[in-house]
């Protein structure tokens, strides 16, 4: 038996508990550089602001409708996760996080009314940090995902589901009946794992909702779709298919993109950007301890700025050996840089790749042809003694002087004009009670 | 794995023999040996001043005061609270309130069934919700510290 613990709206629940003044109101959080809405509050989604919606097509609303619209303030919504998954994980035994909002939780085994016991923990995770969540309960992932998406809309809007499975829905408490029911009243598109392509084709073979897609013939399903889809239906009718993650392996694969806050053309602009890039990424490596063999790295002109000339191209290159050394790998990321620029475009993200991931116990010496000093001991305690500093004193205390030396907001960083302070993460931003 | 994330081994897993020699060195030097330190029995931990003031890790929040109302009860302007959300607000307790959009730090008095909020200034008068304003304790204050120059 699974629980799925889920965060309601969870950007702007975070965001609301700091300011009280944003709860009744229609609140979105932007994408960066103040994109799109990538997080809605029920009032935003009665107004009819679709997810994704471009903020400068919305922000005309803020003096018709009263619409708040804030940058992403993803250091509040990390620790703000960090406390709800906490708790959540009190629940049952095992617990795999399965994005900043979500968690699953296995509670087989556990004795007691299990519908009760997730209310006691939705309760406690509204009282002890704030946020709202729904909790949905089921024998395999995917329905312990649908009680949720149950819990969630019966909350919202009470015609679709019963009322009494808002906020916490057990499925697994159910007669076959009244599961067939809440099934039924599923859209097939709103199963986990069907995707809007599969879900089209699905309605027009007429499998529109949840119980028909449960009753097809897993055989049938994966002669006719997938694999994926196949495990699906088998899910939905009680076979646990899904793996548990509570240990998520190392990535397979490190990235760091970002668009710019405003179009780039200058070459020393897009390398104090990769070499910033190539620092964030070699600080995720290190923090897995592992090492990268090769390094991608890409620019590219905006598609979206259509009387622009465009340009795309990324290259790799192998490390001269296997590391995470920040300056080896800003290194490769300049060079690949001075390979593809081409002067005179407008560029407007960029970004590197760390390939090729291996641990870093795992490390091949490779015959003496090249510096020695860059494998030395000495090198590995530098880098340990960087993050150490970053982590102690900030982001950015000590960094590659290619990655800017400026203090002021460089041309290329993100445009975040709309976030509020770091309540919980900085001493200098926390929120002010009046006495 | 281990909660730092590092894989472990089960006790009943075969291990490898180590296969590679062992040198010894011997050094011209002698070693003492003296009586065991008798502090060996009195293992210790340094008292945590964290550990001492946060009981709701999850629940609990650090606000930065503004205003001098809560001077007598030692919370002073620039103060930083630790407010805990985990505990049931009591008479006497100080609380940060909810009222009007905006976080207040008072005395939380109920009294036949009425709250008010008291501050610890003779100066400011006590706040009693009005009609159809909302009062909503968001926490309880479980500590105030005021960092002194030096």
């Amino acid at each position: 038996m699974y629980a799925l613990v889920d965060g309601n709206n969870f950007y702007v629940s975070c965001e609301r508990v700091f300011r009280p003044d944003l709860r009744d109101r229609p609140v979105v959080v932007l994408s960066n550089n103040d994109g799109c809405a990538i997080a809605r509050s029920n009032e935003a989604k009665a107004i009819g602001i679709k997810m994704g919606a471009p903020w400068f097509q919305i922000e005309k609303l803020q003096d018709e409708l009263g619409l708040v619209g804030l940058s992403a303030n993803f250091p509040l919504y990390a620790d703000m996760s960090d406390r709800m998954m906490s708790l959540a994980a009190g629940l049952g035994h095992r617990q795999e996080i399965y994005s900043i909002d979500e968690s699953f939780v296995d509670v087989t085994g556990i004795r007691g009314d299990l519908t009760e016991r997730s209310r006691k923990v939705r309760s406690r995770i509204l009282q002890w940090t704030g946020l709202p969540t729904c909790i949905g309960l089921g024998p395999t992932k995917t329905l312990a995902k649908l009680a949720n998406h149950i819990a969630k809309t019966a909350e919202r809007k009470p015609d679709v589901y019963p009322m009494h499975h808002a906020q916490v829905c057990n499925l697994g408490a159910l007669s076959k009946p009244e599961l067939d029911e809440l099934l039924q009243a599923t859209d097939v598109g709103d199963v986990w794992g069907v995707g809007r392509r599969i879900s089209a084709q699905l309605i027009e073979s007429g499998v529109t909702n949840a119980l028909e897609l449960s009753k097809l013939d897993p055989a049938t399903v994966k002669a006719r779709w997938s694999v994926v889809l196949e495990r699906t239906v088998r899910e939905l009718q009680g076979m646990q298919c899904i793996d548990f993650e509570d240990s998520p392996e190392d990535k397979k694969q490190i990235a760091c993109t970002r668009s710019f806050g405003q179009p780039v053309t200058e070459r020393h602009h897009l390398q104090e950007a990769l070499s910033e890039f190539a620092s964030r990424a070699a600080e995720k490596l290190r923090r897995q301890n592992g090492h990268a063999g090769q390094v991608l790295a890409f620019i590219r002109t905006s598609p979206f700025r259509q009387n622009d000339k465009q340009y795309t191209r990324s290259a790799v290159v192998p490390l001269p050996s296997p590391t995470a050394d920040t300056a080896q790998i800003a290194e490769a990321a300049i060079a690949i840089l001075h390979a593809i620029y081409k002067p005179n475009f407008n560029y407007a993200k960029a970004g590197i790749l760390l390939l090729d991931l291996q641990p870093a116990t795992r490390h091949q010496y490779t015959l003496d042809l090249e510096d020695e000093a860059l494998h030395s001991e000495a090198r590995q305690r530098l880098m340990q003694t960087l993050d150490i500093v970053n982590k102690r004193y900030g982001r950015g205390t000590i960094k590659l002087a290619s990655s800017g030396t400026k203090t002021q907001r460089s041309i290329w960083q993100m445009k975040q004009e709309l976030k509020t302070p770091s309540y919980t993460t900085n001493w200098d931003e926390l929120c002010f009670v009046r006495t | 794995m281990d909660n730092a994330g590092r894989k472990t081994v089960p006790m009943n897993a075969p291990l490898p023999l180590n296969v590679t020699p062992l040198w010894v060195q011997s050094l011209p030097a002698t070693v003492q040996a003296g009586f065991p330190s008798p502090a060996d029995d009195h293992a210790i931990t340094r008292l945590d001043l964290m550990e001492q003031l946060i009981k709701h890790p999850q629940a609990t929040f650090m606000l930065r005061v503004r205003g001098d109302s809560m001077k007598d009860a030692g919370i002073m302007d620039g103060s930083v609270v630790l407010v805990d959300k985990a505990i049931q607000p009591r008479n006497g307790h100080v609380v940060v309130a909810c009222i009007d959009n905006e976080y207040l730090c008072k005395y939380f008095v109920q009294r036949a069934g009425r709250i008010r909020l008291k501050a610890a200034n003779n100066t400011y008068p006590d706040i009693t919700p009005k009609d159809g304003q909302t009062l909503e304790i968001w926490g309880v204050v479980v500590a105030s510290i005021l960092q002194h120059k030096c």
